[in-house]
């Protein structure tokens, strides 16, 4: 008997007609016909400066969701990713009035932020504890302890070399933030989809008990992703502290929501197991692109969010109904 | 009485008790029954709106829009009072249960019938309400001047020595204790949160269970909403911004599984009068308020951890071996 070699593949051949049908490309559809419809509605719109402006809306988010894309995918959850943002800021603020220069500066974001998930990240793989509530009572905590610093009072007067992380350009009308969140959009595909890592992360979300026993380290794994979003949280609250000049408590409020919504829009599927970062990215630019044509037709803010809001239900169910229909033709 | 110990009820009842002494000890009004009185009367809102959280929540659900669903009643019951005075009381706390019941629906109906996850339909519905807020009121405040004295006056109302929201939170306890006890909807309620397949087998409707929960806990913020507005008096598009995980933290205060099938009434008034204490607690002991987000997120993170330890329920894994195959 010869020994036979298996390939099975981690994903199906696909033709064109699936290819066509996918998530990703539906999605790439509504953000061109949100393009197309921007231009149409504003004189302003196609330009490369408003382009430019344009990406200043969803990066900071953006540069959330790519993590918590994975800690998704995994089967958890962070909620506290916007109060980390604030704690972040204060104690840059806080570093601020030592005189510490803007080296400095990024660090202690990153590190504080490494500290926000690592304490996450402990209790959830520590102590078994479901990260939605543990991360409701970290959201709470990390603010606060930000409004415990900070009370009514605002940190101002950053250093002149801070304000390029968040107004800064790389290239004439490419910005630093852009560029940013796509090398980290490219990092986190590579490691999400290419790499051993990524694959463990699908493995845990499919079925935690059956990665176990195939000797994956959930524990390890999902601790190293809440970390990844306490980092991220941190990069990008020295994007928005940059961005804004100053900081106070009530920093990044709704942050969470909205990068949980860019990407369960992004096809990951909220109960794990399932979701690409491609798809997280062009919701990303989808949010993005509502928000600033919404701005442009002079539409307020929260008026805009019913939009998200609409869009996140239908995006979600289309394809629910879809699979349904389809399944009673066939029958 | 050494079962009484084993209960997580208890013991919560028993920091509550602590901690109302050790506040007395600074300000010795701080345990008066004017006084405690007074803070239940304060937590009524939060009370209600918890036990709504908490049916759902039992049905291995999560509703997020809850606040929103508040602010958005409250503004349509401000708005009706504003615009039409003569309308009387009545009328105008069955329209916020039908409307908030409504918005409850709308949530039920996403989770029941097209399938998607509880936490993205309420995820999407929180902002979409709130919008909606906006949209119907353009920005503008319903202000104290606006509102008829009889708006704002109801809850303020004694009735046998207690204001009529109190009255209101306790009718709420009651009726919950005996719905999710007593009632054939309240036992499946528990029981879809427990072993959903098994209560498909034991007869019980999943789906429009979980539909009905929502519309319960819909009506409920409805009600809360008239209530919110003729508290504060001044309905706005801000009204109980980021409240809902307040609602969620009292659940989970009070010993509520967030993957369903535990948590009782008890648990949950706790909870929220827990909160409630706390930040009636702090300022008489002369801590800043800056304050009582941090201590509050520190109390539900050792909630949690308290919890993780009685939740493990020792029946539940009956083969051992055949669970390791």
């Amino acid at each position: 008997m010869t020994a036979e070699v298996r390939i099975i593949p981690d994903q199906l051949e696909s033709g064109w007609r699936v290819r066509l049908l996918s998530w990703e490309m539906l999605l790439f559809g509504v953000a061109f016909a949100i393009f197309i419809a921007n231009s149409f509605a504003s004189p302003y719109f196609l330009n490369a400066f408003s382009l430019s402006d344009l990406t200043f809306n969803f990066c900071e988010k953006g540069l959330i969701a790519l993590a918590m894309a994975l800690l998704i995918v995994s089967g958890e959850i962070d909620l506290s990713v916007a109060s980390t943002m604030a704690l972040c800021s204060t104690l840059m603020g806080l570093a601020v009035q030592f005189g510490l220069g803007t080296p400095g500066l990024v660090l202690i974001a990153i590190g504080v932020g490494l500290l926000c998930g690592m304490f996450n990240g402990a209790l959830v793989t520590g102590l078994g504890l479901p990260s939605i509530v543990v991360t409701i009572g970290t959201m709470s905590l990390y603010r606060g302890i930000a409004f415990i610093i900070l009370g009514d009072q605002a940190y101002k007067g950053y250093p002149e070399s801070f304000a390029f992380f968040g107004q800064g350009y790389v290239w004439w009308v490419i910005s630093f933030e852009f560029t940013l969140f796509m090398a980290f959009a490219a990092v986190f595909w590579f490691v999400l989809h290419k790499t051993n890592f990524g694959r463990r992360i699908f493995a845990i979300g499919n079925s935690q008990t059956t990665a176990l026993y195939s000797g994956v380290n959930v524990r390890q794994i999902k601790f190293i992703l809440f970390c990844l979003t306490g980092i991220m949280s941190g990069i990008a609250s020295v994007l928005l502290t940059s961005r804004l000049g100053s900081t106070r408590p009530s920093l990044a409020q709704g942050y969470e929501l909205e990068s949980i919504t860019m990407v369960v829009l992004g096809g990951v599927a909220i109960t794990g197991g399932a979701g690409s970062i491609v798809g997280v990215v062009i919701a990303a630019f989808i949010m993005g692109l509502v928000t600033f044509g919404l701005g442009l037709l002079n539409v307020p803010g929260i008026v805009m969010s019913i939009f998200i809001g609409l869009l996140l239900i239908i995006t979600i169910a289309l394809p629910i109904l879809w699979r349904r229909f389809s399944w009673l033709a066939t029958r | 009485m050494k079962q009484l110990f084993t209960y997580r009820e208890t013991w919560l009842a028993l920091a509550m008790a602590l901690m109302i002494a050790a506040v007395n000890v600074r300000f010795s009004g701080f345990a008066a029954p004017e006084n405690l009185g007074q803070i239940f009367n304060d937590t009524a809102i939060l009370i209600i709106l918890a036990l709504g959280q908490m049916a759902i929540i039992l049905t291995r659900s999560i509703d997020l829009s809850l606040a929103a669903n508040l602010c958005f009643t409250g503004m349509v019951v401000a708005m009706l009072n504003a615009a039409h005075p003569a309308i009387p009381i009545g009328i105008l706390i069955a329209v916020s249960l039908f409307v908030g019941l409504l918005l409850g629906a709308i949530n039920g109906w996403l989770v029941w019938k097209i399938g998607i996850p509880p936490i993205v339909v309420t995820l999407g519905t929180l902002t979409i309400y709130r919008g909606s807020t906006f949209v119907i009121s353009g920005g503008a405040w319903v202000n104290a001047d606006q509102m008829s004295p009889g708006f704002v006056g109801f809850q303020r109302e004694f009735f046998v020595g207690i204001p009529v929201l109190s009255w209101l939170a306790i009718i709420s306890i009651v009726a919950f204790y005996l719905f999710l006890s007593r009632t054939a909807l309240g036992r499946s309620i528990y029981a879809i949160g427990v072993n959903p397949t098994a209560s498909v087998y034991a007869g019980i409707n999943v789906g429009r269970t979980k539909f009905i929960a929502f519309c319960i806990s819909g009506a409920i913020a409805g009600l809360a909403g008239y209530l919110w507005i003729s508290r504060y008096v001044i309905a706005s598009v801000e009204v109980a911004n980021g409240y809902e995980l307040n609602i969620i933290a009292a659940c989970v205060i009070g010993g509520s599984s967030i993957s369903g099938g535990i948590g009782s009434v008890a648990g949950t008034v706790l909870g929220a009068l827990f909160l409630g204490l706390i930040s009636n607690a702090l300022p008489v002991i002369n801590v800043s308020p800056f304050w009582q987000m941090a201590i509050s997120g520190a109390a539900i993170l050792l909630a949690i951890v308290l919890n993780a330890r009685s939740e493990k329920k020792p029946g539940r894994i009956i083969l051992k071996k055949a669970e390791v195959l």
